[in-house]
């Protein structure tokens, strides 16, 4: 039996969830044996346009020469999936969405018109089918694996719903903002990291995203009762994970807001 | 005369960390022109940074580049300290070469392993190096997780880690998990020693090329966290005098940033820094450099695998040492109070000295920043190094071996082209 194609592709990004493969160590040796991976530029082999079983995809599309090249991808492979922040939300890059990127590029660069740069950084979900998102900056080598082995046994992966607050009582943290006020995201924001910031007595910067289903309006509340002034609470949710839906509608609601 | 013109482009650099091309045109045996172009798109972090706390700005840099978060967060700290007036405690100090260590072992194991052997063993990837090689492999990667298991000890994870804060670290690792820590750390130290003399003793080119090195310097440290910023030829001066000397500029055929010290091409990174500070090396690593025929400091740019693999040997004494020492402190960081002002931080990533400057209001929030990544740093120096290089090599021979060549010399800088600060697609001038 042929062994099954994957290849890995970075867009807009910082590196750091391909680095769940390359962090794996001697068990990258092992998925080698496991599966042909085709197209992964840090680890050697390049073969951008082949046809592959699985695509992963890290990084948001930011360039013109990006929106092209997605497609081309999607065309070649049967499972597409978008690994962490820049992939599925757009990324901390996408905070630019917000702002005026050309004035941006202006005060960064002599310049800019030189360089192709689009005025949004955006998720690959605004650009082609994805089958398959996994959220987190960074994800992690376990969320990775289980997807592999998941379309490898052809069936869909899944992933949980919960939100970090549910992974914290059950690992027997201190809640952080109920014993010292900490305005911790981990209430609306997606499982996954195994609720790493409460492990150190720090509040959640919710890096994983929204969870499902997140009444952001009520704990917008919640927030300013401990004392954040509307600002404070935007720039949470405007955050690594600015361009996720419900964390752009509740931050956006927020600026816009008129001082009473 | 134009025959004998050719034009190579390697589209895509393998197994260089992000993506570049290089441009060469070659006319009558002379390289009419050489360009390294970048494809990573800009980020614009020194824009939004702006409006942002002391604290968000320690989570959102480290998300600049995924290999070496630690080397941004602690560049951003120290900055920050800088302007809030604070001076951290020696356990605080401590704690940072500790997480610091770990970085530089992950950062370099991978580089290694995963990107230079298989070049000077004539391999496609690691994955084909591993059938011959099991051993060198496998030994790496053992140390490349040693890096990462110290990274998470501080910061729980090892790509953006959550552990540091401005002031210090938002807990103090339990004893006991320091504990386990350096009984595997003790215990693999003889690897990181054979690894020094394997690297050594690999197949590297004999080519000299001047060129001046920079990095950081302290009064009695392997630098990491702190120091004046000195050269081979006379430069010492405080880090906030960086602007004054490293100039950041366009040059014409690109627009990309490069940096310049005195209008020249410099060199940061493992080579630098261990040309510069060989000194400050404890008298382990001395022994075990005598043992190999190789001398710091040394000009020939292909000593910096074994350069990188010393730091990786130097790393794990110094944390071997600081975790014997280790005791939980009173408080894992000191307070913070906002204040306005501008402040500096510089610090030795991976691939080299990483400044930052910030200012700040008196709300404690960002009025403006600049970043310098190592690698805009390099990127001058690797045009030149390409130039001489290449012309040494011979410029006759086959595209095919012209482009592995590049490849090879370009490799030696490890260039992290998501130090995307600054890079950008550049624009080849032909004629
Ligand atoms: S999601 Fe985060 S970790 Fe992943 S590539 Fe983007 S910035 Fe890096
Ligand atoms: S510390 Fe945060 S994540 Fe944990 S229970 Fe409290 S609010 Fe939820
Ligand atoms: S910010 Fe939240 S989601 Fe991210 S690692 Fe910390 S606890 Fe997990």
């Amino acid at each position: 039996m042929e062994k099954p194609r994957i290849a890995i592709h970075k867009f807009t990004s910082c590196d750091g969830c391909q680095l769940a493969f390359l962090h794996l160590g001697e068990d990258l040796l092992d998925l080698a044996e496991k599966v042909d991976i085709v197209h992964f530029v840090e680890m050697g082999p390049i073969n951008p346009l082949a046809k592959v079983d699985v695509a992963y995809i890290e990084g948001s599309i930011s360039t013109p020469e990006e929106k092209e090249r997605i497609q081309h991808i999607r065309t070649n492979s049967r499972y597409v999936i978008t690994i962490g922040a820049c992939a599925t939300a757009g990324g901390i890059q996408a905070l630019r969405n917000l702002g005026n990127t050309q004035e941006w590029m202006k005060a960064i660069y002599a310049t800019p018109d030189t360089i192709s740069t689009l005025n949004t950084s955006t998720a690959i979900s605004d650009h082609i089918k994805v089958d398959f998102e996994i959220y987190g900056c960074p994800v992690n080598t376990q969320q990775i694996l289980a997807s592999l082995l998941s379309v490898l046994n052809k069936v869909n992966p899944t992933a949980s719903k919960d939100k970090v607050c549910l992974e914290c009582k059950r690992l027997g943290y201190t809640c952080v903002m109920v014993t010292k006020g900490e305005p911790c995201m981990g209430p609306v924001t997606h499982t996954g990291c195994g609720a790493l910031c409460p492990s150190v007595g720090r509040a959640c910067y919710a890096c994983y995203g929204p969870a499902e289903n997140t009444n952001t309006a009520s704990f917008t509340q919640w927030l300013s009762s401990l004392g954040l002034s509307d600002a404070e609470i935007a720039r949470r949710f405007l955050f690594i994970q600015n361009n996720a839906p419900a964390f752009k509608e509740a931050g956006l609601k927020l600026r816009t807001k008129k001082k009473p | 005369m134009t025959d004998s013109f050719k034009d190579l482009s390697i589209p895509i650099i393998a197994r260089v960390e992000g993506e570049g091309a290089l441009h060469l045109q070659i006319r009558d045996n002379a390289i009419q022109s050489l360009a390294l172009s970048i494809y990573e798109p800009p980020r614009l972090f020194e824009k939004f940074l702006e409006g942002r706390s002391a604290n968000e700005v320690v989570d959102a840099v480290a998300r600049i580049c995924g290999i070496c978060p630690v080397a941004y967060q602690m560049s951003a700290t120290h900055a920050v300290e800088h302007i809030f007036e604070m001076s951290i405690t020696p356990w605080i100090h401590d704690m940072r070469r500790l997480f610091y260590c770990g970085e530089w072992m992950e950062s370099h194991g991978l580089h290694i392993h995963l990107l230079a052997a298989p070049d000077f063993l004539k391999y496609p990837s690691v994955i084909a190096m591993a059938k011959d090689h099991p051993e060198v492999v496998k030994r790496g990667m053992h140390l490349h997780r040693l890096g990462l298991d110290l990274m998470s000890l501080l910061g729980k994870r090892s790509v953006h880690p959550v552990g540091a804060c401005v002031g210090g670290f938002y807990a103090a690792p339990k004893p006991s998990a320091v504990k386990t820590v350096l009984t595997e750390f003790k215990r693999s130290l003889p690897l990181a020693e054979e690894l020094v003399q394997w690297s050594a003793s690999l197949p590297l080119a004999k080519s000299t090329q001047t060129f001046t090195s920079v990095s950081l310097r302290h009064p009695h440290e392997y630098p990491m966290n702190a120091g004046r910023i000195v050269s081979d030829q006379g430069l010492d001066i405080d880090i906030s005098e960086f602007d004054q000397h490293l100039k950041e500029s366009q040059v014409p055929y690109s627009t990309a940033l490069q940096c310049h010290l005195h209008g020249k091409p410099y060199l940061v990174g493992p080579l630098a820094r261990l040309n510069l500070n060989f000194d400050r090396l404890p008298s382990a690593v001395h022994t075990v450099l005598d043992r190999c025929k190789i001398t710091f400091p040394t000009q020939n740019m292909f000593h910096s695998i074994v350069a990188r693999s010393v730091e990786i040997y130097y790393a794990m004494l110094e944390a071997i040492r600081i975790m014997e020492n280790y005791v939980e402190p009173t408080a894992p960081c000191v307070p913070l109070t906002p204040r306005a002002g501008i402040g500096f931080g510089c610090t030795e990533a991976p691939r080299g000295l990483l400044w930052h400057r910030y200012a700040f209001n008196a709300a404690g929030l960002v009025t403006s920043s600049r970043i310098v990544p190592p690698t805009s740093q390099n990127q001058a120096r690797i045009e030149e190094d390409l130039r001489q290089s290449l012309m040494h090599y011979g410029l006759d021979h086959s595209d095919a071996d012209l482009r592995l060549h590049s490849e090879m010399v370009i490799r030696n800088y490890d260039p992290c082209i998501s130090c995307s600060t600054h890079f950008l697609t550049l624009k080849v001038k032909r004629w």
